[in-house]
């Protein structure tokens, strides 16, 4: 057991759990402060408190900690191994347990005795980092429940994307804690596409895409969304999303799979580089 | 606030209330519908009381509850129609709920409230206090009898009725 890789596993969950991302607060705060509909804004301002008193109190921002998603990347000339992997998955677990955490996964069938368990790896290699970074994602079910999948034809037109996207963001209404992070997955397989969802949920909010055509879609749909008067909480008003983020794979002549995710507004991750791990 | 008032609520208008809720959601939902299908007693007195769709994390050392705000109460929808009619005042959750749940609260002149949805750790401070009421063995999704203060709630659906969200 390497311990030193996992106390930094132990802290990432905790900062994940208990500090809102610096995006999606700033997000927040800026919604707040546009916000002239009296519901919404009193919902914002709840959103902001609860994140000022979780941080402050090492209190779960919401009590739905999700199923921890572990992304792994791995980068040129290193080697992973299967302790390293079995550490990471054991310190994931133990911090939930140590921070008091939800119990929240069961046996899909039988639904008793929740645990801490359960934890999905995504191990990918990426050229451009050196050692490895891991990003942790507790996806809550609220939203996780409204993840959408349409198999469209090659010969679709992004206008048939938006809709789609618009669509799924509709349904998901209320239920799922507006003001929602969108995340899209573009290419691919079925499988695929929606991982690309769920990663596109770790790219910064703030950041513009660097592909002009994607930024130019993701503000166009940012502007649909928020002309659906959801709002926080359901309550109405002008802020429905903070942000739509979409990632792009190649895919086969035949096909134009298009999945979604959707974060609702306590959207935690929390990423580590780490170096010397072995 | 106390349960006795909640005909006279409106859809959209917003309280702080005090006084006692318990703790329900899937998995418990289903054993209470099982248990008064069977004519079996149920393990809290239902008439008149409010349930709260969560399941609260951990409880923290030297507090009194985790982090424990609402979650989706469409899921319980199947199940409201046996407790309404066992006398259930209220239930809070978030989310809208369907079109057979608003006609049932309206029925039974119950009242439908959300409260502030992804806040868990806002609405950890307005509990005073925590007790198990059963089973234990559903881990955060058994009951809990919830002590609370000023815990912020708007009502989505009153009992004439009238919902604040659309019909699901």
């Amino acid at each position: 057991m390497n311990y030193n890789l996992a106390k930094k596993i132990e802290n990432l969950v905790a900062e994940a759990n208990f500090s809102l991302r610096e995006d999606v607060l700033f997000l927040l705060k800026n919604a707040y402060l546009k916000e002239k509909d009296k519901k919404a804004k009193q919902a914002l301002f709840w959103i902001l408190e609860n994140a000022k008193i979780a941080k402050k109190e090492s209190l779960a921002i919401c009590q739905d900690t999700g199923l921890a998603l572990i992304f792994i990347e791995v980068g040129k000339n290193e080697s992973i191994t299967y302790s390293l992997i079995d550490t990471i998955k054991k310190s994931v677990a133990s911090s939930y347990k140590k921070n008091y955490l939800r119990a929240s996964i069961v046996e899909p069938l039988k639904r008793e005795k929740p645990s801490y368990r359960g934890g999905i790896i995504h191990i990918e290699f990426n050229s451009k980092i050196k050692g490895l970074r891991i990003s942790i994602l507790p996806k809550g079910f609220g939203s996780e429940n409204k993840s959408a999948l349409r198999m469209f034809n090659p010969t679709a037109k992004i206008d048939d994307i938006e809709d789609f996207v618009i669509e799924s963001v509709k349904k998901a209404g209320p239920q799922a804690c507006p003001p929602f992070i969108v995340g899209v997955g573009i290419g691919g397989t079925s499988d695929y596409a929606l991982l690309l969802a769920k990663k596109a949920l770790l790219s910064n909010l703030i950041k513009p895409n660097k592909d002009k055509m994607l930024d130019k879609i993701e503000k166009r749909l940012l502007k649909k969304i928020n002309a659906l008067n959801i709002g926080p909480m359901g309550l109405g008003g002008k802020c429905t999303a903070l942000a739509v983020k979409i990632k792009l794979a190649p895919t086969h002549i035949a096909g134009l799979p298009v999945g979604l995710n959707i974060s609702c507004h306590a959207l935690r991750s929390a990423s580590v580089k780490i170096v010397n791990f072995n | 606030m106390e349960n006795l008032d909640f005909k006279k609520l409106n859809a959209g208008e917003e309280i702080l209330f005090s006084g006692i809720i318990y703790t329900a959601r899937d998995q418990a939902h289903k054993k209470l519908v099982d248990l008064i299908k069977k004519n079996k007693k149920l393990p809290f007195q239902i008439k008149n009381q409010i349930i709260y769709y969560c399941g609260p994390t951990a409880t923290p050392k030297g507090k009194i509850i985790g982090s424990c705000g609402p979650t989706t109460s469409n899921r319980m929808d199947e199940f409201v129609e046996p407790l309404l009619a066992n006398g259930l005042a209220a239930m809070i959750g978030k989310g809208g709920r369907s079109t057979k749940v608003r006609q049932l609260i309206k029925k039974y002149k119950a009242v439908y409230f959300i409260a502030p949805a992804g806040c868990g750790a806002l609405l950890a401070k307005r509990v005073l206090s925590k007790k198990l009421v059963a089973f234990r063995q559903l881990g955060a999704e058994a009951i809990y009898r919830l002590e609370v203060k000023d815990f912020p709630l708007i009502v989505a659906i009153d009992s004439k009725g009238k919902n604040f969200y659309e019909d699901l």
